[in-house]
């Protein structure tokens, strides 16, 4: 209970961004997403690795995604505060690994047939 | 000089040419008829020495460098200090000119030092400047013992200018005989309550860094693992274990830093930094550094390891101090099998009964982490660049029915060889630079290539491009000595790890988030890796950018290697 009453001011704070910004714009989110570095950790298509998680068809929504970036959990990844990083960009960035297309499941890739153990 | 050398059975001396050790080059050429060892040309000693690295994680035995005893040396070093930190013998034979009347000149007295192997001492195991030809002899047929003695490290021979050139006036002169020591092995007494520990964990775990030495320590490995029904988290240092066995643990997108959470009894087998695997620190940054260990409450931490027979002081690669409750100073693979025996006694039905339990689970998830990397593999399949996932899924496809060694490190490719391919045998992976120097990846593939191309193995090496650029020229001796090698590139065209860290920082600090590329990028021009492989006479294509081209690429890639040629493809790939 302590925990959600620290963190409702920053989901208000979320949820006001989000009524402010306007609808993202997935191309420009792709042009940020590369200008600003972010596919160095998370790829180029958000599929996310070693340094970086999956960010394509993220299941936060544009507020969960926009107080993670601005309020990360200590040493996952650096704050993209509003002075680098402007709500409006970080809506478009969003609306990008949104349209990223979903992933091909394995069962449809032959290559990635499993070997026996 | 050249008669002892050859009592040694050294296979090969790679070096760049050197007035200092002319007279022995000379006479390995035609006094020895150029065999045992054969002269690998090479165009830079740094490139010399990581040949030598990969070339004896293969075969399990040194190469020979020379190189001057000043500027060749301090070419070399790097890559000598790669294979120090990764455990790796070299023989390193260095010319020098003692005397002062036998300097011809400014290039000799420049070329002349007083304590040869000063520079280096700090990073090999032994060295000696013998001033008769009875003493090289003998302190060359020592320094090879040494060498090869666990744990393996370089070592440092000086071959006298004076004595390589002027008449032979010694008299009854003999080659000692070279004989090998048994390898370390663990107390008797520590081994047994190792043994009563793993016997009696409700969960243990053996994390392997270097603990196969040899294709037996794969084979006590898995006897080891299955008498428990015990996880194996390997970190990848060496082929340790069989990666499609049943219990080998998820390793994760780094092998390196393996999860212990869950497990009682923590056995640990030449693991290098073994605190850091037992321990998580605030990843990425330095931001108010945070450590706590990553074992549950009460676990205990047994570690057999040899690193401690040959620890130095000034270069850090002994890591931090481990609290184990039970350290066992002795090579692992020479300890195995008492470790084995010792547990066999000890098991009795009760117990076995719960590790056939325990195997059934480690089996049962061992599927369900498979199936997941592999639907991870499928997020940006048809990316371009080429992601990862899909360049090693693509080699895959194609060496998989081969008899392969993937002799590059896969950790830049977030390990997606490890989490996709079934390894199985010993030179079927080697492993890191061991000092993380860049520079290592090329030539040590091609040393690496050298010593599978008898036994008619495809060699493959994922390369990445920041490193090749340290020493494109080894292209040349592959070609030159035809070397069958395939290296296909993860070219993401960027020293990207450092990109990261700076676009970090940027952040961190509220500007530049657009900067990260300045002093890490290696574009504008982009660099055309192919053009630059043709010109030292290697067959190779791209930059291949599309994943539907990868497969046919690689095929003709094969058929090449096949034929006894080295390739390379240029792949543009994503950063990781």
């Amino acid at each position: 209970m302590k925990k959600l009453i620290l963190l409702l001011p920053l989901m208000l704070a979320a949820v006001m961004v989000y009524a402010q910004t306007k609808p993202g714009d997935g191309a420009n989110g792709k042009r940020i997403f590369m200008r600003d570095g972010c596919y160095q950790c998370h790829g180029t298509v958000g599929q996310g690795g070693l340094a970086g998680a999956r960010l394509a068809q993220t299941k936060l929504s544009l507020a969960g995604f926009t107080a993670y970036v601005r309020n990360p959990p200590p040493g996952s990844m650096p704050p993209y505060r509003a002075k680098v990083m402007t709500d409006q960009e970080l809506a478009d960035i969003y609306a990008y690994v949104q349209s990223v297309p979903p992933p091909v499941p394995a069962a449809d890739i032959p290559i990635l047939k499993l070997h026996s153990p | 000089m050249v008669d002892v050398i050859k009592t040694l059975g050294i296979e090969y001396c790679a070096a760049n040419p050197g007035s200092s050790f002319r007279g022995l080059q000379e006479s390995l050429i035609n006094y020895g008829g150029n065999k045992s060892p054969e002269w690998l040309t090479c165009t830079h000693e740094e490139s010399s020495a990581a040949m030598a690295h990969g070339y004896a994680k293969i075969e399990g035995k040194p190469m020979m460098i020379m190189a001057h005893g000043t500027v060749g040396l301090q070419h070399a070093s790097m890559a000598i200090y790669n294979a120090y930190a990764d455990r790796v013998p070299m023989y390193i034979v260095l010319g020098n000119i003692l005397d002062i009347n036998f300097r011809r000149g400014n290039a000799e007295w420049v070329h002349s030092v007083q304590d040869v192997a000063s520079m280096v001492r700090d990073y090999i195991k032994w060295d000696d400047m013998p001033v008769t030809l009875g003493h090289f002899a003998e302190s060359a047929v020592r320094a090879y013992k040494i060498s090869m003695t666990p744990p393996y490290e370089p070592v440092v021979l000086v071959a006298d200018g004076v004595l390589q050139e002027e008449p032979i006036e010694e008299k009854n002169l003999r080659i000692p005989r070279l004989v090998m020591s048994a390898p370390p092995q663990g107390d008797s007494a520590a081994v047994q309550e190792a043994a009563r520990l793993l016997v009696a964990a409700e969960n243990p775990v053996i994390v392997t860094g270097r603990a196969a030495r040899t294709p037996k320590g794969v084979e006590l490995l898995v006897e080891l693992a299955e008498t428990l029904q015990a996880t194996v988290k390997d970190q990848r240092m060496r082929m340790n274990f069989p990666s499609g066995h049943a219990l080998y643990g998820d390793p994760g997108q780094l092998p390196q830093s393996p999860n212990v959470a869950d497990y009682d009894v923590i056995l640990g087998l030449e693991v290098q930094d073994f605190w850091g695997a037992t321990h998580k620190q605030t990843p990425l940054n330095r931001f108010g550094m945070e450590n706590r260990a990553s074992t549950k409450p009460g676990a205990k931490i047994i570690s057999i390891s040899a690193i401690e027979l040959n620890h130095k002081s000034n270069y850090q690669d002994f890591g931090r101090y481990v609290e184990a409750d039970l350290a066992i100073t002795g090579d692992a693979e020479a300890t195995l099998p008492a470790l084995v025996e010792a547990v066999k006694k000890l098991i009795t039905s009760d117990r076995r009964r719960v590790m056939q339990d325990r195997g059934r689970k480690i089996a049962e998830a061992g599927v369900k982490w498979r199936q997941a990397h592999r639907e991870t593999a499928g997020i940006g399949w048809d990316a371009s660049p080429i992601s990862t996932a899909r360049l090693a899924a693509e080699i895959w496809a194609q060496v998989k029915n081969e008899d392969w060694s993937l002799v590059s490190f896969d950790r830049m490719q977030s390990s997606w060889p490890t989490r996709l391919w079934d390894f199985k045998k010993h030179y079927q992976y080697i492993g890191a630079q061991g000092g993380a120097g860049i520079g290592y990846g090329l030539p040590a593939a091609v040393g690496a290539a050298l010593a599978n191309k008898k036994h008619g193995r495809l060699t493959i090496n994922i390369q990445n491009d920041g490193d090749l650029n340290y020493a494109p020229g080894t292209l040349w001796t592959a070609a030159h000595h035809q070397i069958p090698l395939l290296s296909i590139m993860h070219n993401n065209r960027a020293y990207h790890e450092e990109r990261m860290y700076i676009q970090m920082f940027g952040a961190k600090f509220d500007r530049g988030i657009e900067n990260g590329d300045i002093g890490c990028a290696l574009n504008n021009p982009n660099i055309d890796y192919a053009s630059i492989a043709k010109g030292y006479g290697v067959y190779a294509e791209g930059p291949i950018t599309e994943p539907k081209d990868l497969a046919p690429a690689i095929r003709r890639g094969i058929q090449r290697v096949k034929a006894g040629e080295p390739v390379l493809l240029d792949v543009v790939t994503q950063p990781r």
